[in-house]
């Protein structure tokens, strides 16, 4: 049996020659570099968003996905990196961005009209190279499109970025990338806070909605899935792998060209 | 004091071999003359081993079946002459355009450039095969002998200070240019090479021949003083073929740009300069189906264009010819030119090269040129209009923006890097502590959707849009802005934030629509006092 197994193995090798180095020895998963997503909860919840990997960001509408993907895009340019956004469904708000303290100039923005057309723009920008964050925005696709999109996308998206520093993430109304994702983080809204200008708060509220205004809203982050080996500063490692830890951040209402006079700066 | 002659032998047919590379081993005969009558005017060594002569018509030459038959090209004449000036150029600055495939350098003071004289001549016949053109290098303190020894001699001549004329000594007459009617009389002499015509005394040659018999003992003798007349040499690339067949398919034509762009890239990279934009330019049949444009049924006709013409800006100057082809056929492919093609004008701009200093500690960055093929070929998929970096508008009309293009800044990072390496490595620290709190991001519904509202009390209260029902749990508002009066297209606005509740079991939902409950959340809408209608604008998110 034993013989058997070794010219089995050998015969293998043979025939993967040239193509695969050692397909039967062990590749240890090397310490992946972690970047800051901009909020501090979700770094202490994920770690960070993981280069050379895929990681998937999903929920339903309103429920803080792009605040985070505008937080993390803000803290990359800030960086000088080279980012690009492959805009699904056209949503990108630049005034939001530019609020949010996305250099706009550090970014390409792919505006695609259909599931096609996006994933051909995802493959055309990872083929490219260079890029240090690729965002793909599926936000607003229907969840029936996108569960069409075959595995071996993610798996091409995957292996695509894998051993080079881009960090990609996918925003999505439901989790479809399966196991090609390292890093999974599932997204849900708590209450918008209003505030309101009257000294007593009034009890119908639709007597005085004019004195109300929107100040955010809270989301709750909940980490499924992490991959991820990362070395923390102070020399240990951690493993980011217990699913179901959450965090919960808020997020501020952007300060707009008509929110300006009504909403507080965010804190430094 | 030096001078370096370049001469391309058989030059009409080099012209066109430049051109057309793979003609290179091929027996190749030139015809020219006015239609039906054409007649052989050049051939290359295989084609008169073959049997061709000159003068010989068209017809005849056809029959020999090794040999190519070409007709002559003044357009890739002019270009292979203006390459050949460039070749001088890459060398000196003093450079005179002796004719149309001769050329004279002055190479004094290059010694510590490019070493002693042959050096300089072995880099001359190096750069001139770069640029597709096969020359004869001769170098010589006399001008003259150095033009007449490099029309002579093949290969690389050095003729050393004071032996010019015996240098010179075997070489025919012809090589002297001297006109029909002397070269016959001196060939019925017996004169038939430069050594015999200088041995002849002068008082009876000028006696018998003139000033033209004296100019061409002095030149047969190497003495010949003249000082050499500097061309100006202008940084003009320009590449032109014109083509016998019209050509309507991308792909033959692809085939035809890349050799254009080939020797453009070729000139630009001997005068060290590169092109910071590409300017294409096509001449295009006359076709009877496409000579009008019908732009509207009541319109008249409009007579279509001839020309066609594109620009491809680059955003780093380049000279690799596959890139430029490749970013070429991308533009081609987006917009196609409307008729057959008969001539083809490539001229690029030229810059200096880019030299970037690359940093060990820099953030990635893609690579300008590659950059710039994934973006044309982006912008192929997608369309022109929506690629790019978005700039925002000295405007207060909402959701207002351009694009712009993509120029990445490197190295230009906001965050200072005090320690090099140790910020790199500590990365994950620095970032953490840039950490702040999200700003709610807002998501636009383009176009925006039109919405339909119930108001109580003038405030908003229940809302119907994209086949869902929803209630209005709180709301802030109104904002009104307005602007741009003094415009057609002026608008004024009531703004509400609103947070909604959407009714699952609502009648009008059908399978396209949304799970509604999945959309409950913050929108913005707005009242169109314009269009006296609701929309909804879009989403926080």
């Amino acid at each position: 049996m034993a013989v058997n197994l070794a010219t089995l193995r050998s015969k293998v090798e043979l025939a993967l020659a040239g193509r695969v180095v050692a397909p039967f020895t062990y590749r240890d998963r090397h310490a992946v570099e972690t970047v800051s997503t901009g909020i501090a909860e979700i770094d202490s919840l994920a770690g960070g968003l993981p280069r050379g990997a895929l990681t998937e960001i999903f929920g339903p509408a309103c429920s803080g996905r792009t605040s985070l993907l505008l937080s993390a895009l803000a803290a990359r340019t800030a960086h000088a990196e080279a980012c690009a956004l492959i805009d699904g469904c056209d949503a990108f708000d630049p005034h939001s961005a530019e609020a949010a303290g996305v250099e706009l100039k550090q970014l390409l923005w792919v505006r695609c009209r259909s599931i096609d057309q996006t994933l051909r723009a995802t493959d055309l920008l990872l083929q490219g190279g260079g890029f240090g964050f690729i965002a793909l925005d599926l936000s607003d696709m229907r969840a029936e499109v996108l569960r069409h999109v075959p595995l071996d996308a993610w798996f091409r998206f995957r292996r695509a970025v894998e051993d080079t520093p881009t960090i990609l993430v996918v925003l999505e109304p439901e989790s479809n990338a399966k196991t090609c994702a390292s890093l999974v983080l599932r997204m849900e809204a708590e209450p918008a806070r209003w505030s309101t200008t009257l000294e007593t708060r009034a009890p119908d509220f639709f007597r005085y909605p004019s004195s109300w205004l929107l100040e955010g809203f809270g989301v709750r982050a909940e980490l499924l899935r992490s991959h991820m080996q990362s070395s923390a500063p102070n020399g240990f490692k951690k493993h980011f792998d217990s699913a179901g830890r959450s965090e919960t951040f808020e997020t501020n209402a952007m300060p707009g060209f008509l929110s300006v006079a009504r909403i507080e700066p965010a804190p430094k | 004091m030096a001078f370096a002659s370049i001469h391309v032998p058989n030059f009409l047919v080099q012209a066109v071999v430049r051109a057309e590379p793979n003609l290179r081993d091929r027996a190749v005969a030139l015809v020219d003359g006015t239609p039906p009558i054409w007649n052989v005017v050049a051939a290359n060594e295989a084609a008169l081993r073959s049997g061709i002569e000159l003068g010989m018509a068209e017809s005849q030459a056809a029959q020999f079946s090794a040999v190519e038959i070409r007709r002559r090209s003044r357009l890739q004449e002019k270009s292979a002459h203006a390459a050949l000036l460039d070749l001088g150029a890459s060398v000196s600055p003093r450079v005179e355009d002796t004719a149309s495939d001769t050329i004279i350098l002055d190479i004094a003071g290059l010694a510590s450039l490019f070493g002693n004289e042959e050096n300089i001549a072995t880099q001359l016949m190096r750069r001139a095969a770069g640029l597709g053109l096969v020359a004869h290098v001769a170098v010589s303190s006399n001008l003259e002998v150095a033009v007449h020894a490099a029309r002579g001699f093949a290969g690389i001549t050095l003729i050393p200070p004071g032996e010019e004329a015996s240098c010179l000594g075997p070489l025919p007459l012809r090589a002297l240019l001297p006109c029909a009617e002397i070269l016959e009389t001196l060939d019925r002499w017996g004169v038939r090479d430069c050594a015999t015509l200088a041995a002849l005394p002068l008082l009876q040659l000028s006696e018998r021949l003139g000033q033209e018999g004296v100019r061409l003992h002095e030149l047969a003798r190497g003495a010949s003083l003249r000082s050499i007349v500097l061309a100006e040499l202008g940084v003009h690339f320009e590449e032109e073929m014109a083509l016998e067949f019209a050509v309507a398919e991308l792909e033959p034509l692809a085939f035809l740009l890349g050799r254009l762009l080939d020797q453009l890239c070729a000139r630009l990279e001997a005068r060290a300069l590169a092109a910071c934009a590409i300017r294409l330019r096509f001449d295009l049949e006359d076709s009877f189906e496409k000579d009008f444009q019908i732009l509207s049924e009541n319109s008249p006709p409009k007579l279509a264009p001839r020309t066609y013409e594109k620009v491809l800006g680059l955003p780093v100057p380049m000279r690799n010819s596959k890139m430029l082809l490749k970013l070429l056929r991308l533009q081609l492919q987006a917009d196609p030119p409307h008729a057959s093609i008969v001539k083809i004008i490539l001229s690029a701009e030229p810059a200096r090269p880019r030299a970037a200093q690359g940093g060990l500690f820099l953030p990635s960055s893609p690579d300008p040129e590659k950059l710039e093929l994934t973006i044309g070929r982006l912008a192929n998929l997608v369309g022109n209009s929506n690629i790019g970096s978005p700039e925002l508008v000295d405007t207060h009309r909402p959701g207002d923006f351009r694009m712009g293009r993509f120029l990445p800044a490197v190295g230009e990072s906001k965050i200072s890097q005090k320690n090099g390496a140790a910020a790199s490595i500590h990365i994950r620290k620095e970032d953490t502590s840039t950490s702040r709190r999200a700003a709610t991001a807002f998501r636009m519904f383009r176009p925006e959707v039109q919405a339909k509202v119930e108001l109580q009390d003038g405030y908003p209260v229940r809302i119907y849009f994209r086949g869902m029902r929803g209630n209005i749990v709180a709301a802030s508002g109104p904002w009104r802005t307005s602007g741009d009066w003094w415009r057609e297209d002026l608008w004024q606005q009531d703004e509400w934030e609103v947070d909604i509740r959407f009714d699952s079991s609502a009648s009008s939902r059908s399978e396209r629509t949304p799970n509604p409950r999945a959309q409950d959340g913050l929108y913005r809408i707005y009242y169109d006092s314009i269009r006296a209608a609701w929309f909804a604008r879009g989403r926080y998110d």
